[in-house]
């Protein structure tokens, strides 16, 4: 699946590290640990590239296969940078039968790459979600934190020209 | 004591659309109007009508105030909490009548619905304990504990014939009884909270609107089973929620309302959170488990069910949120009292989400047996646009949709699956006349392909070929035999998949067959879109008689694809036309058809 996706090299510094091995050894102990632990790295690293699973695997002395299972069947864990601004687009059945395709569609016209890419300046990623709950703004699209909702087409440039530093 | 409280929601919806910052500048303007100390900003869950956010009501004059902006904001301080005088240009028109105001309770959104599980949304401070406790809250825990053996609690939760609100319909009281029956050294008890659903905003709402109905019912549920520790697997994808659980949790720990000897009376009993990972599968009771435990979430076939093994191998009990909601209600009111609302067999309230072709999108909660048409039309307020309803989508991908003809049929779980589809958590999404059947029966077909653990086969192949099936019969390319195949692929799938995913992924296939074959035979015999939605059998033209030649389609078209001189009757070239639409978007003359 991310074979034909450009990656970057890995940059993570020793402070991030640090950061990791902490996590790790206060919840270590826990039943169930993997997915907390793994939640954890991606904030600190914004992705979980396999440098970050292996120092993961190592420290909880299970084999790399697993982490690297656990981390490709959840959506929500990524092998890949995401970019400075992440664009969802929300595909969940309200959206839909409100047009919240064609949004999309227009958005990865607008940014020249497809859902799950990022833009080679790594300003924004693109990515389909399933539903974020807020359907009475059906169609709806967030940029990190914020949520555009009641959407057209047309509203696409004038979102996209706020996020342009 | 404050003299007036102005309620502004704080769930998703109306954070959404900016709720968030109302609240701040309202607090701004109440200072600086020196109103401190006699206006209290309380932010809530939801109150359902998330169409109209952001959303405010102020007491005690019950003045529902929607779509509010925070331009408003100086006004309605001035005006309303300094003078007195209700802006009546900004409430819910509903509410303003001849007569003067109308209380929220008689409109026609809020007429027929009946809060149970959704009580205290949009009433309390879901981020403060007290005013939990302030509406009857741990009462039903205290009652428990101190009054009944967990057996009369198992009964009393059986004879209310509350059944599971996460789309399966089980009897609650008799998972609970099958659980405390296995003995063993530790049993857990789940809350499944990982809503994944698309459409479905129920679970979200209550656990930001009244996250500590669930805790209290999770501590209740524990007793009756005898087990100590509790786990709430959310998603992630619910920030807000996750947020306010989490201080919940905290507060209720600190009140000794969760840890060990909870009103002294011995037990123990504490709540940990899970955050989910974005796998819609992990809905499945045993993928869900196999999630807490730190695995790819894959389901595992039952027996053994998780009464007799299930987290950490331990006899386990499941239920959903929404159904955690109902249970101090029905322990506080009796069994009785909750089996005298709701039809024979499915007893109680449900909520939905409404979505989709419809006015008032939000959050509903009706008694069981109240009808599809009082539910669209007179909650709903109907189809925006004078379209005509066509369909609603029940169950999500594991449903079906219901076509007018079933219209005036009583919503309960056996009703709903004896027409094809089924309750699921309770997502209702409304379409109209401009939705595609074949379209919408793919984009659930999309869905569980993508979501397909890929663990048993008929599940991930079976779905991947039907979703082919589908694609190719959008696409004009589809014969009548291809329906007869898509049909058998069906059956297959559901008699062989491992878990209710793939046992129910065909559910939008078969229903939309079985209601709307004749939008099917149209894909393939006559290869057209009945809905105009399928690009590939769609092409535009000009009514060469409307037509005035103002060139503003031509001006529009991003390939070129139309000609024309000024002032004459232009032409689509069909060959260079890739069907955006924009033309007949533009066309101020109504002279472009899509056919």
């Amino acid at each position: 699946m991310g074979l034909q996706k450009k990656t970057v090299p890995f940059t993570g510094t020793e402070e991030q590290k640090a950061k990791l091995l902490k996590v790790i050894a206060e919840m270590k102990e826990d039943k169930g640990a993997l997915m907390p632990i793994l939640q954890k790295a991606q904030e600190i690293y914004g992705y979980l590239p396999i440098e970050v699973q292996t120092i993961i695997a190592e420290e909880l002395d299970i084999p790399l296969e697993k982490v690297y299972g656990v981390v490709t069947f959840y959506s929500q864990f990524s092998l890949y940078p995401k970019g400075k601004y992440k664009i969802s687009v929300c595909l969940g059945t309200a959206c839909y039968v409100k047009g919240s395709g064609d949004i999309y569609n227009k958005l990865m016209e607008k940014l020249g790459i497809a859902g799950g890419e990022c833009t080679p300046d790594g300003k924004f990623s693109l990515e389909a979600c399933r539903c974020i709950g807020a359907c009475g703004l059906a169609p709806v699209l967030t940029i990190n934190e914020d949520v555009y909702g009641r959407l057209t087409v047309d509203d696409i440039d004038g979102i996209l020209a706020k996020y342009q530093d | 004591m404050y003299r007036s409280h102005v309620l502004i929601c704080g769930g998703t919806g109306c954070t959404s659309s900016g709720s968030g910052k109302i609240a701040e500048k309202l607090q701004e303007e109440i200072d600086k109007n020196g109103l401190s100390k006699e206006v209290q900003v309380v932010k809530t869950g939801c109150f359902g009508l998330c169409a109209l956010g952001p959303i405010m009501i102020i007491y005690p004059e019950g003045s529902f105030y929607s779509m509010v902006k925070e331009e408003d904001i100086p006004e309605i301080v001035s005006e309303h909490l300094l003078k007195g005088r209700v802006v009546t240009r900004l409430l819910y028109n509903e509410t303003v009548t001849e007569n003067g105001i109308k209380s929220l309770g008689e409109t026609n959104f809020y007429k027929k619905q009946h809060r149970v599980a959704l009580r205290n949304c949009g009433v309390i401070n879901p981020e403060n304990i007290e005013e939990y406790i302030g509406t009857g809250g741990y009462e039903a825990l205290g009652k428990v504990l101190t009054e009944y053996t967990p057996d009369d609690v198992i009964k009393i939760i059986t004879d209310s014939g509350l059944r599971g609100r996460g789309g399966g319909g089980f009897p609650t009281g008799l998972k609970w009884k099958l659980a405390k029956e296995n003995h063993a050294d530790q049993k857990y008890v789940c809350c499944n909270a990982d809503e994944g659903d698309p459409g479905a905003f129920m679970d979200r709402s209550v656990l930001e609107g009244d996250p500590h109905a669930v805790l209290e019912a999770m501590a209740i549920a524990g007793y009756a089973i005898g087990a100590n520790q509790g786990y709430i697997y959310v998603r992630a994808e619910y920030p807000i929620a996750v947020q306010r659980l989490e201080i919940a949790i905290k507060q209720a720990r600190e009140y000794g309302l969760l840890g060990n000897n909870i009103f002294g009376t011995g037990f123990s009993f504490d709540i940990g959170l899970r955050l989910g990972a974005g796998a819609f599968v992990c809905g499945e009771e045993t993928a869900l488990m196999t999630s807490i435990e730190g695995n790819r979430g894959e389901p595992r076939p039952r027996p053994p069910f998780p009464a007799q093994k299930g987290l950490f191998g331990k006899p386990t009990i499941l239920n959903n949120v929404e159904t955690y909601a109902n249970i101090p209600q029905i322990i506080l009111n009796g069994a009785e009292w909750f089996a005298s609302m709701g039809t024979e067999k499915s007893k109680g309230t449900k909520v939905f989400a409404l979505g989709g072709k419809i006015h008032n999108t939000g959050l509903v909660e009706v008694p069981m047996g109240t009808t599809l048409r009082e539910v669209v039309e007179e909650i709903g307020g109907g189809i925006p646009n004078g379209k005509k309803f066509k369909a609603a989508q029940t169950g999500g991908p594991s449903g079906g949709c219901i076509p007018a003809e079933h219209f005036d049929i009583p919503i309960d779980y056996d009703n709903l699956i004896a027409i094809g589809s089924m309750m699921g958590s309770g997502g209702l999404i409304v379409m109209d006349e401009d939705t595609c059947m074949v379209d919408i029966a793919k984009f659930f077909l999309e869905f569980t392909v993508d979501e397909s653990c890929g663990k048993c086969t008929p599940c991930r192949i079976g779905t991947k070929r039907l979703y082919e099936m589908l694609d190719k019969i959008t696409k004009g390319q589809g014969t009548l035999e291809d329906i007869d195949k898509l049909e058998e692929l069906c059956y297959y799938i559901k008699s062989n998949s491992l878990c209710g995913l793939g046992q129910t992924a065909p559910n939008p296939v078969l229903s939309t067959l079985r209601y709307f074959k004749d939008e099917y035979i149209a894909h393939v015999v006559d290869k057209k879109c009945p809905a105009g939605v399928c690009k590939s059998l769609l092409s535009y033209e000009i009514i060469a008689d409307k037509c005035k030649g103002c060139t503003l389609c031509a001006r529009v078209c991003p390939v070129g694809a139309i000609s024309g001189e000024v002032k004459n009757p232009h032409v689509i070239d069909k060959s260079k036309c890739i069907k955006c639409g924009a033309c007949m978007e533009k066309c101020r003359f109504g002279a472009i058809v899509k056919k």
